[in-house]
């Protein structure tokens, strides 16, 4: 039998780090798909089980090892703990933690990197610590969130990580040049 | 152009997918010609018309969009779960 060997989506693609940018990838545990029959049911049982609320549209939730994001109507994303089994007397618990590239992008002005790419607005005035938004990057599904001043998570597909961080590697020359 | 996701807030048109009219599903029994009028026959109009759009790009629901084909005004969008009357 084949021996196989484990591989990270961003294996032999990061760390990336031109001019003050830096990309890396992020590995935080599992990654659950909770998509709810009812929201404030699931949410209730989402508290009880790993002390995090259910995040509203367009925000995250949660300290460095337990993290929720908002994922669409009625999703969330589970990031960290494997989930507990009480959550899926309240609907759909999907395991996806090899169906995603995180990565982080890093550096003093990374907005003007993402500005380029994504056609939502994420400066630091309209786009807060915690805020996360389902949006393009480049011409993939992407979700990112703020995660400080200066950082942002960013996950596409798996299948999508070359073009991920080519399409950064790009964005991240063309403001570094110029200065 | 922009569309008012219920969810997300104002988004690009980019993020979305275009459907087509949302119309009211006939009864199973309700007949022939009821059936090929929901099938087959479109109206065109200049003015107001119900849209099922989807935000693919973003949070992934379907929404119901009113809008104007000759101003482009776009007056309500709501979600299609939400929407009576919306049946894809």
């Amino acid at each position: 039998m084949a021996d196989l060997n484990e591989t990270s989506a961003g294996a032999g693609l990061l760390p990336l780090s031109i001019g003050r940018f830096t990309v890396e990838e992020r590995l935080p545990g599992a990654l659950t798909s909770l998509t709810a029959f009812d929201a404030d049911a699931m949410g209730a049982a989402l508290k009880k089980a790993h002390g995090i609320a259910w995040p509203a549209p367009n925000r995250s939730n949660g300290k460095a090892q337990t993290r929720c994001i908002w994922f669409g109507h009625r999703e969330v994303l589970l990031i960290g703990p494997a989930p507990e089994p009480s959550l899926g007397k309240h609907g759909a618990v999907v395991d996806v933690t090899d169906g995603w590239a995180v990565v982080q992008l890093q550096g003093a002005g990374a907005e003007e990197v993402l500005a380029r790419l994504v056609p939502v607005n994420l400066s630091a005035a309209m786009f807060k610590r915690g805020h996360s938004a389902r949006t393009l990057l480049g011409h993939m599904n992407a979700a990112i969130t703020r995660l400080g001043p200066d950082a942002f998570e960013i996950l596409v597909f798996r299948s999508m990580a070359t073009t991920l961080v080519h399409d950064l590697k790009r964005a991240m020359e063309s403001v570094t040049a110029r200065g | 152009m922009r569309i008012e996701c219920p969810l997300c807030g104002a988004r690009d048109r980019r993020e979305f997918y275009y459907q087509g009219a949302a119309l009211t599903r006939p009864a199973p029994d309700a007949g022939e010609a009821a059936w090929d009028d929901y099938m087959h026959l479109r109206d065109n109009p200049a003015g107001e018309t119900r849209d099922l759009w989807q935000h693919e790009g973003g949070c992934g629901a379907w929404l119901v969009v009113t809008r104007d084909t000759v101003s482009h005004v776009i007056t309500d969008v709501v979600l299609a779960a939400d929407a009576k009357g919306a049946g894809a």
